[in-house]
């Protein structure tokens, strides 16, 4: 056993000092900063005043461009959301007009108001309308991208990450997209640059969405770009995750009770092989 | 499994079943008496945490099955609508995705285990041949199953990987349409990698059994290498190894529970959460983490059929290693050069693995190319002709000398 550590050891070190080797070869692709949020770590969980705040801002800003076709006005309420009441839902849900799914008598689709079980509208009818609409690039939907974007943080970070589960690749990466644009001004091709976009020279076709009082908070949270970028990614994070909040909290009964499980099996064992030199 | 059984039924009913069936006398003989070396470490526990794992998988798979629609337009939806409206659905999923890297952990590490202690050889052969099987097995659906989200790198690894069978001379092309099921990765070859995604893990089970009843033949192998000479040596796997395998089972749990509550996305890529589009093509293509090292060799070959049969070949070589190694002793505790030749191969793949994730360009070509050489050196070269050259240390007479002359000189350096 012993001979067998100091192997494990030996080995490690080579693969270690292998790699690092080679990781400085590479040009270092775009850097993410690490941010501050409320949903990361064991005991991570959704500020429903700041998600209230992102919503917002998703209305106000991002729907003109961006659907959201995964998330149902009903999620709103659910356990570990925003913490809307039903009502608060239905009005919310009013606000919005949707085609029916099945056609009216005469056959012919009917718009109708939007109900709590119906799905965020989309703003353009398909992804050409969408093209068209914005000199070509297409605008994704918002639902899952808080985590279906990411940068790789190379050896040896990712597994440091393993132990401080760091998963926030994704809002990091979009924290850096939407606070680093260059100036508000499109360049020639009527393209922007963001110094946190993974893109070619960060090109984007995305207008500088976000800025100082770009949306009037009522809660007295102040509305600097900064703010502004953090809620709605927070916000995004919840529709990406929605079962963030309860996946962490089970996680810790379940590895505490593995623990004490784990602690009893142990001592089972040593009170079994006793007699048994081995 | 063991010879005649020792099952003695106790009951009525019992006593009527075992004249008739004799299943209570079968798991008796394999998984109460059967004798084993008392002196097997914690790294002969993962062949139960692998067998968990197979279990772990079918169940959690069979609960997805229910709620997920194999169709092209409709797999991304599905999945998420497991992940936001299926009860606990997120969980079964989380399970399932995190559980096959998991089975892969505990599967590298018992094949680690048998090469270190020469598990494969005579007459275990056939164990480890059944175990290549396994491993292949498990990676045909390890491979399918990461399609059925039909994310962006479901679908692009699907073309890459599928495409390599078109590199085969005259056959390639009309292969690949077949098993595409078309001119291009489709709704057909979703629908049967589904539909074989389903039916492998049972071959899966089927030759697990398999493994089991070809090393309860032989007996298991041990750190020492040497089997055992009398009762002294063995004790019964109930309760001894039961109780050993369920405290590594639930101590395995609790890394898996890690990732599946804490880092679930953490093994997968962020590419995956955008739907399959083949307009789109990803910067970077790269497989699961457990293909890496294999990947890397078949891109460490210029040739495309060169790499092809590369990256297969350093699988099928696993299957002669029996053969390859020209050793008599077992264990690499008695084998010096080999112990260190053995480390070197574990870095030297798991560093094919990180050169795997990497682009295809500039020094990790270079540096993947050395590791290949290396990786099949390590099986052609190294193995035949150390096993002619070594000199070994002395054996132990026995299990039981070797465990008292451990536990002995440990005694003596406490005090």
């Amino acid at each position: 056993m012993k001979i067998l550590s100091k192997n494990t050891l030996a080995a490690l070190a080579v693969v270690v000092v292998a790699a690092t080797g080679a990781g400085n070869a590479t040009a270092s692709e775009l850097k993410v900063e690490k941010q501050e949020w409320t949903f990361a770590g064991p005991f991570g969980y959704f500020d429903d005043a700041q998600l209230q705040r992102g919503f917002q801002i998703y209305k106000e800003v991002c729907s003109a461009c961006h659907g959201l076709s995964r998330v149902a006005f009903r999620n709103l309420g659910d356990k570990g959301a925003l913490g809307y009441s039903k009502d608060q839902i239905k009005a919310l849900a009013a606000e919005y007009e949707v085609t029916d799914a099945q056609p009216d008598e005469e056959g012919e689709m009917f718009e109708r108001t939007a109900k709590p079980f119906d799905y965020f509208p989309s703003p353009f009818a398909n992804d050409n309308a969408a093209r068209a609409s914005n000199s070509g690039a297409l605008p994704p939907d918002l639902s899952l991208m808080a985590k279906s974007r990411a940068v790789g943080r190379g050896f040896p970070l990712f597994i440091v990450d393993a132990f401080t589960m760091y998963q926030e690749h994704g809002p990091d990466y979009l924290y850096g997209l939407l606070t680093g644009y260059e100036s508000d001004e499109p360049n020639d091709d009527g393209k922007y640059i963001s110094h946190g976009y993974l893109g070619k020279d960060g090109i984007i076709a995305m207008a500088p969405p976000l800025a100082d009082e770009t949306v009037e908070y009522t809660d007295g949270t102040p509305a600097t770009l900064e703010q502004h970028s953090k809620d709605v990614i927070s916000f995004l994070m919840w529709t990406a995750e929605p079962k963030l909040e309860e996946r962490k909290q089970l996680g810790f009964k379940v590895i505490l009770f593995l623990i004490l499980f784990a602690g009893l099996l142990y001592l089972t064992k040593r009170k079994v092989w006793a007699n048994i030199e081995h | 499994m063991s010879g005649h059984s020792t099952y003695q039924p106790q009951s009525g009913i019992m006593k009527w079943m075992e004249r008739r069936l004799p299943i209570a006398g079968l798991v008796h003989s394999s998984f109460v008496v059967f004798p084993v070396p008392k002196n097997l470490n914690y790294w002969w526990t993962f062949g139960a945490i692998a067998s968990i794992m197979l279990v772990v998988q079918i169940v959690s798979g069979i609960v997805l099955v229910m709620h997920y629609t194999p169709h092209v337009d409709l797999a991304f939806a599905s999945v998420e609508h497991i992940m936001r409206d299926v009860n606990y659905g997120w969980l079964i999923r989380y399970m399932h995705s995190n559980g096959a890297s998991m089975f892969f952990v505990a599967v590298f590490v018992h094949m680690a285990r048998g090469m270190y202690y020469g598990s494969y050889k005579e007459p275990r052969e056939v164990v480890w041949i059944l175990g290549v099987i396994l491993f292949v097995l498990m990676m045909a659906t390890g491979f399918m199953g990461y399609v059925l989200p039909w994310g962006q790198m479901s679908f692009w690894g699907a073309t890459v990987i599928t495409n390599l069978f078109s590199a085969l001379p005259f056959i390639g092309e009309p292969l690949v349409q077949w098993l595409w099921g078309g001119f291009s990765v489709d709704n057909a070859t979703l629908n049967r990698f589904f539909s074989l995604h389903y039916l492998l893990p049972f071959m899966i089970a089927a030759v697990v059994g398999l493994h089991i009843w070809a090393f309860h033949e032989a007996g298991n192998n041990n750190p020492t290498g040497i089997e055992p000479k009398s009762n002294q040596d063995t004790v019964p796997f109930t309760p001894y190894y039961t109780i050993k395998d369920l405290y590594a089972i639930v101590v395995f749990l609790i890394f898996f529970a890690w990732f599946i509550f804490y880092l679930p996305n953490y093994l997968g890529h962020a590419d995956n959460y955008q739907m399959a589009d083949a307009l789109v093509t990803p910067t970077h293509i790269v497989p699961e983490w457990y293909y890496l090292p294999f990947y890397a060799i078949l891109r460490a070959v210029p040739d495309k059929l060169g790499g092809v049969m590369a990256m297969f070949g350093a699988i099928v070589i696993l299957a002669f290693l029996p053969w390859l190694d020209t050793s008599r002793v077992r264990s690499a505790r008695f084998r010096p050069i080999f112990r260190i030749c053995f480390w070197i191969f574990i870095a030297n793949t798991i560093f094919l693995g990180w050169l795997g994730g990497k682009p295809a360009e500039g020094v990790f070509v270079i540096l993947s190319r050395v590791c290949t050489v290396y990786y099949f050196a390590h099986f052609i070269l190294i193995l035949p002709f150390l096993g002619i050259f070594e000199r070994t240390s002395p054996l132990p007479a026995s299990i039981s000398e070797a465990v008292l002359k451990a536990n002995g000189s440990s005694a003596s350096e406490k005090a």
